[in-house]
């Protein structure tokens, strides 16, 4: 009797064990040992010792949150990019893509078989001063001939925007493929034409994949690295660059783990305050139907 | 609830319903309307050729198996498929190209089709949103029709947080609000059990006499249409096989299929072999004779007759007199509750049902084994097809 009730009230316990176990080795574990280091003090070549130290947290924010700050408008100019680019094609393969749905979504996806670092690359040829792009335009006189986007932000963020696309066109496409046509044609039945159908029914109910697909675009984006050392300068590094600069030339780890933190924390942040601004019982809501 | 709502529109049924402007003219007709479907490289006529005309403020059926066309032959007339040729009028205006949003009739929906991020009174008012109705007035409205459907009190829903009752009349309330020429009503009923649908038959019907608004309503379900409709064009194969009031159809099925989709009926052929006045006589086996009225039958001729099994009784022996009378022995006794159903198996194998009330005390006429006459009067039995009895 007692055993059983005993065996009862551990079960829920035991069910969780695996993705518990999960969740601790992949994420609790790393995370507080980011945390300590983040607290070390000393350096690379006489050692690091634990002593409370939030100091790099301070030195950190002192010193970089031009970089902090410039990797949060970059992220967002690249999140808001995909959106622009990415709805309308999720839409048209959804709505319009009939039985080739999937052929276009595999076409979609294409390009990002390749390594992110080669893609990365191969943007800067493509953008290059006298590249495919901008060498006709200079040659026919539609731009000055020291135009260049080579190491400015706009080709940090176009590259960003590159990559992260898929993670915005894929969250939005499975919304509006769930979206029942009957609504389309009731929408029209009760008197709306074709954008009102669009604003009222298609855009509310494709929210939670432009949620979804925020949040695995902004996320990933501003802690970006990549794109911003192959195709930015100087001038445009971003907050990534700065952490892996100092985990591996200045070797200053807790610097680095105390920026990260600071990284994650804007980034929850944020989030938190969009969700809220979104709404995100609504946008839940509508999702779990 | 029935009584104070009913007792309510007989004070303002102008608040709700749109009196006829011109009840001369059809609310709706079809005329010759066919529709193609190309599915597969294949060409499906999914519609062959219909015409019929539906008077306003009535209540009409469309009756067919599933497949038959009744779903396709509906869009058309909401306008969300263009027929392949054919005409289709609205109140006199042809509207085959005019677009649904532009059409002033509307439709409820199989599966409801409620807007999930849209609260019960948001689904209700979007219609008359998007004709941009004054504020007050849409208020006045939906608050009126929720009342009409018994949703008072659930404005703040979400559909999904409703029973499926609930959300058809949330459906229901969606279109009507809008004062719709004809409402389009597709299997409304289909996904509910069957005591709440017997319900919504019911309400259904009030509410349409309440607001005086045409019904086209299709069904695959033959009690149901022949419950509500005012009138009932049964559909087989995408073409219409009979049109006409539900007694019409019960006591005269026009063709072998209307006589066999409604109701349970039988099907008994033979060929004339005596006319003496009125009364047309078919020989069936060598001691059988089946009475049947009307002239315009020729001595030889091949006919069909279908009786219902609730007009045919059961006898002992040979009945006297201008009656059919047929032999055959009892195969099956079936307790139904409220009647007894048999199976006779004729002299010539063919099986006739017949349906007995309980009446009286518990047993009845006969047994499994018997030996028995079946008797009916010359006008139950219908010779399918023959103008002459129509
Ligand atoms: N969009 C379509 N494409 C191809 N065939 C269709 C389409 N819609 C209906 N059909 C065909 O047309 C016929 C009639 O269908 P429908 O009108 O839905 O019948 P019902 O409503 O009476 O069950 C069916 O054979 C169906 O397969
Ligand atoms: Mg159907």
């Amino acid at each position: 009797m007692k055993g059983s009730r005993l065996r009862a009230a551990l079960t829920p316990y035991v069910l969780i064990l695996p993705g518990g176990l999960w969740l601790a080795i992949f994420f609790v574990v790393p995370m507080i040992v980011m945390l300590s280091l983040s607290l070390h003090s000393g350096n690379i070549t006489d050692g690091f010792v634990f002593t409370w130290n939030w100091r790099s947290y301070l030195d950190g924010i002192a010193n970089y949150h031009d970089q902090m700050i410039r990797s949060i408008g970059y992220g967002l100019a690249a999140t808001i990019i995909t959106i622009v680019v990415g709805f309308p094609v999720a839409y048209w393969i959804a709505f319009h893509g009939g039985r080739r749905k999937n052929m276009y979504l595999l076409l979609l996806l294409m390009p990002f078989l390749v390594s992110f670092v080669l893609r990365t690359i191969s943007w800067q040829f493509f953008l290059a001063d006298d590249g495919i792009l901008l060498g006709p335009l200079k040659r026919i006189g539609l731009l000055p001939d020291d135009f260049h986007i080579l190491a400015t932000g706009t080709a940090v963020v176009l590259g960003l925007a590159y990559n992260f696309l898929p993670f915005m066109v894929l969250p939005i496409y499975v919304a509006l493929e769930r979206i029942d046509p009957r609504l389309l044609e009731a929408a029209a039945d009760l008197y709306a034409g074709r954008l009102q159908t669009f604003l009222r029914v298609v855009l509310p109910l494709s929210l939670p994949g432009v949620f979804a697909g925020v949040l695995m675009t902004f996320v990933p984006a501003c802690s970006d690295y990549v794109n911003a050392s192959i195709l930015g300068g100087a001038s445009n590094t971003m907050i990534g660059n700065v952490i892996q600069n100092q985990y591996l030339v200045a070797q200053d780890y807790p610097v680095a783990a105390a920026l990260s933190f600071t990284l994650m924390a804007v980034l929850l942040l944020g989030i938190f305050l969009y969700a809220r601004a979104l709404g995100s019982e609504e946008v839940l809501e509508v999702t779990v139907r | 609830m029935t009584e104070i709502q009913v007792g309510r529109a007989a004070a303002g049924p102008a608040a709700v319903g749109r009196p006829p402007d011109r009840p001369e003219v059809p609310a709706i007709e079809l005329e010759g309307v066919v529709k193609d479907f190309v599915s597969r490289g294949e060409v499906v006529r999914a519609v062959k050729g219909v015409s019929f005309s539906i008077a306003e403020g009535e209540f009409f059926s469309l009756l067919g198996p599933s497949g038959c066309g009744k779903t396709t032959t509906m869009r058309m007339i909401a306008g969300f498929e263009e027929p392949t040729s054919g005409r289709i009028r609205l109140h006199g205006v042809d509207v085959t190209d005019v677009p649904p949003n532009r059409r002033d009739v509307n439709m409820v929906f199989q599966s409801y089709a409620l807007f999930p991020h849209m609260n019960v009174w948001e689904n209700v008012a979007f219609g008359l949103k998007r004709k941009k109705v004054p504020e007050p007035e849409i208020r006045r409205r939906v608050g009126e029709m929720l009342e009409i459907v018994g949703l008072t009190g659930r404005e703040k829903s979400r559909p999904r947080e409703l029973s499926g009752g609930q959300q058809q009349r949330v459906a229901l309330a969606r279109a009507l609000v809008n004062r719709p020429r004809a409402l389009l009503l597709d299997e409304p009923l289909g996904a509910l059990d069957l005591k709440l649908r017997q319900q919504m038959q019911l309400e259904l019907k009030r509410i349409q006499r309440e607001v005086g608004i045409t019904f086209v309503y299709v069904t695959h379900d033959q009690s149901e249409a022949l419950t509500m409709s005012d009138r009932i064009a049964v559909m087989n194969d995408g073409a219409v096989e009979q049109l006409a009031d539900p007694r019409e159809i019960y006591e005269r099925p026009a063709t072998a299929f209307v006589a066999s989709f409604i109701g349970t009926s039988n099907l008994l052929s033979g060929q004339i072999s005596a006319i003496s006045g009125d009364v047309a006589t078919v020989r069936l086996g060598d001691r059988g004779r089946v009475l049947l009225n009307g002239g315009g039958h020729r001595l030889g001729e091949s006919v069909q007759i279908t009786v219902r099994p609730e007009k045919i009784r059961i006898l002992p022996g040979e009945p006297e007199g201008d009656v059919s009378a047929v032999p055959g022995v009892v195969s099956e006794v079936v307790y139904l509750g409220t009647y007894n159903s048999y199976a006779v198996t004729l002299d010539g194998g063919a099986e006739v049902t017949v349906f007995e009330q309980n009446a009286h005390d518990s047993t009845g006429t006969a047994e499994r084994g018997d030996s028995v006459w079946l008797s009916w009067q010359p006008h139950h039995s219908y010779a399918i097809g023959s103008a002459s009895s129509r």
